[in-house]
């Protein structure tokens, strides 16, 4: 078997991932493809990139040691990667600050994107602005409704934010809405997709620009302790932090990967979104993936708190670890997210991200199994400003 | 030869250009499916395209999606259309094609799905979301039971890129008009006519070719066959009506053969009269 950090080989995890789309994307596809090669061996493009990471969305994160928690818990010690630190407060600025500037060398003027909990759609406004393209975003109306905070912010950032109405009105409807969009304004249009999701080669570009995180806590580690981590834990809904935490690591057996998927109102309730855990295979905007679908293929609508990890597909790079057992993936209840998160809070002075909350959820349950010298890692993909009226309003507080 | 491709000779010895009409199967309801097509055949529709519908249709426009949404809300499966195709066929004899996006086929199985499809005498398979590159165990099966595979060809497809293409389909090419989504429009683009004129050197004597996306007037349909073309399909129109009607079936029965008729009018006399 190949080396891990060798694929995609021909656009494909093992056999997950491809492309499948429109006729008249390919081209497109093609072409963006052909241009990321280029841009990936650039010196010139590494160095910007580099340049606005670090100057303009301060990086590097910092790896901070939780010594509260870690306490508190009493078994493996907990170190935090700060993507929440990162500008607009995720992971996501990453991955739009790679992909709005190679929109930008392809000559492409208009910037479209999808958003869940509106992470993404900020992040891409926020790099649209920086790098002067306009951006427009496509954000399900229920969504909208439950991050109204995220849909002002947009607009404050010069961005269009268009509601959808159609499905379920959250992600994924939004992300069928952005490939309208793109089959519609193929030329003028750059698709900045906001996950490790889609047709090749985005799984793997989205990959690229966020294994920043996993590079960065690798070298932050091993000042710190000396040596590697034992494990490192994520949060999965299209899993783009995750990969971008497990992409450096895929080679060394040793570190254990964990994909925390949300598991709603429970497994058993058909209430979640986790897609590796209760999915099947299927073919799903654009890829071969695990998908929560019914008997006949028809996409199911999914439910979590949390909206950015409101979706029904998954990575197909994910589908790959979790066939190789390489990733182990677990899932986390809408009730322990928010005992995660009001516990970050209140022991650690941290608000975390409703979606970060299901990765500490598990990492509490998983450092309490393992021994004081052992160590985990994980990655805070964003900030929870945005989830205190969510929050609130799930412990029945009025604010 | 395939039922398909007998009847684009056939129209083409008289010099008629092709009517493909699609609808939705199970579209507002399964039982309205077979009323509908029979009003579509007798108006003048040559080949009934009846599409499987889907949750995440993502080629399609708001006319189709709603009408996925209201046959999937009516507990219409894959598994009924393709039975409805099977009662189109032995009624009307007219070459059925399904429109399938392609999880419905990967989830049932390709081999099973090719198996049932030709149980039920259906002619050609159309996956809007399927590209070659991603064909080959697809074409292998259909070629196995005779099904034959319309793969798409769009203003962004090189005519290197529609050889390949070519080398895959059967029945007929179908051309997507313009860059968009599918949905009746106002006005015919001049580069539809553009594109049929520069995929016609590839396809003529080799493949019937029909246009799709957009086509809703009998004017568009006429000047898409005197461009070139073998055939037009017409979907979205026909959905709006089935839509508007919803509530007075007589009445939608009638407008949706009534359009058909004034359709095939206007592409029949084409050929000939050049």
């Amino acid at each position: 078997m190949k080396k891990l950090d060798s694929y995609p080989i021909d656009g494909k995890f093992g056999k997950y991932g491809g492309r499948f789309v429109p006729e008249v994307l390919m081209a497109a596809i093609g072409e963006l493809e052909e241009a990321y090669a280029k841009v990936k061996q650039d010196p010139e493009f590494n160095k910007e990139l580099k340049y606005y990471l670090s100057e303009y969305a301060g990086r590097p994160t910092p790896l901070y040691y939780a010594e509260n928690l870690t306490k508190k818990i009493g078994g493996a010690k907990i170190y935090l990667k700060r993507e929440d630190l990162a500008h607009g407060g995720a992971h996501k600025i990453n991955n739009t600050l790679g992909q709005a500037l190679l929109a930008k060398k392809m000559g492409k003027k208009r910037v479209i994107a999808e958003t869940g909990a509106g992470q993404h759609g900020v992040a891409t406004a926020i790099a649209c602005a920086a790098l002067g393209l306009k951006a427009e975003v496509y954000m399900g109306s229920e969504d909208m409704r439950r991050q109204r905070l995220n849909v002002f912010r947009m607009k404050l950032l010069g961005a269009e934010v268009h509601p959808v109405d159609s499905g379920s009105k959250t992600l994924k409807d939004s992300i069928n809405e952005a490939f309208r969009d793109w089959v519609t304004n193929i030329e003028s249009t750059y698709y900045l997709i906001g996950s490790v999701v889609g047709p090749h080669p985005y799984p793997m570009l989205v990959r690229d620009f966020q294994s920043v995180i996993g590079n960065e806590l690798k070298e932050q580690f091993r000042q710190k302790e000396k040596r590697f981590p034992d494990a490192l834990v994520a949060c999965v809904g299209g899993g783009s932090n995750a990969i971008g935490t497990f992409y450096p690591f895929e080679d060394h057996p040793e570190v254990q990967l964990y994909g925390v998927e949300a598991a709603g109102e429970g497994i058993e309730s058909n209430k979640h979104a986790a897609a590796l855990g209760a999915g099947s295979e299927g073919v799903f905007h654009g890829m071969l993936t695990y998908v929560l679908q019914d008997t006949e293929g028809q996409i199911q609508t999914t439910h979590s708190i949390s909206a950015g990890l409101d979706y029904p597909g998954v990575g197909p790079e994910h589908s790959f670890l979790k066939t190789l057992q390489r990733a182990k993936y677990f899932s986390a209840t809408d009730t322990e997210t928010v005992e995660a998160f009001c516990a970050l809070s209140k022991e650690e002075g941290i608000v975390p991200a409703l979606e970060s909350s299901h990765a500490i959820a598990f990492a509490r349950k998983l450092a309490r199994k393992m021994k004081r010298e052992e160590t985990i890692v994980v990655t805070l993909s964003g900030r929870g400003d945005k989830d205190v009226e969510v929050v609130a309003d799930f412990l029945g507080v009025k604010i | 030869m395939s039922d398909i491709t007998k009847v684009f000779q056939k129209l083409k010895s008289k010099g008629e250009g092709a009517l493909v009409g699609y609808v939705t199967g199970g579209d507002p309801k399964p039982e309205f499916t077979t009323r509908i097509a029979e009003a579509l055949v007798k108006g003048g529709v040559d080949i009934l395209e009846l599409g499987i519908p889907f949750s995440d249709p993502i080629a399609d426009g708001p006319t189709i999606q709603s009408a996925s949404v209201h046959a999937l809300e009516a507990g219409t499966t894959p598994q009924m259309v393709l039975g409805l195709a099977g009662e189109v066929k032995n009624k009307h004899g007219v070459p059925v094609v399904i429109l399938t996006y392609f999880n419905p086929v990967f989830r049932m199985g390709v081999e099973r799905f090719f198996r049932l499809a030709k149980s039920f005498g259906v002619d050609g398979v159309v996956v809007p979301d399927l590209p070659v590159e991603e064909a080959e165990a697809y074409c292998e099966a259909a070629k196995s039971y005779g099904v034959d595979t319309i793969f798409l060809a769009t203003p962004s497809t090189s005519n290197e890129r529609l050889c390949k293409i070519l080398g895959c389909t059967s029945g007929f090419l179908y051309v997507v008009s313009h860059f968009g989504v599918t949905g009746a429009r106002e006005a015919l683009e001049e580069s539809t006519v553009q594109l049929i004129q520069r995929f016609v050197p590839d396809t003529s004597g080799r493949i019937p070719l029909a246009v799709g996306f957009g086509v809703s007037k009998p004017e568009h349909a006429k000047s898409i066959i005197e461009a070139g073309a073998d055939g037009v399909i017409v979907g979205s129109t026909f959905v709006n009506i089935v839509r508007k009607h919803e509530g007075d079936v007589e009445k939608m029965l009638e407008e949706l053969g009534a359009l058909a008729r004034e359709l095939k009018e206007a592409i029949k006399s084409v050929g000939k009269t050049e």
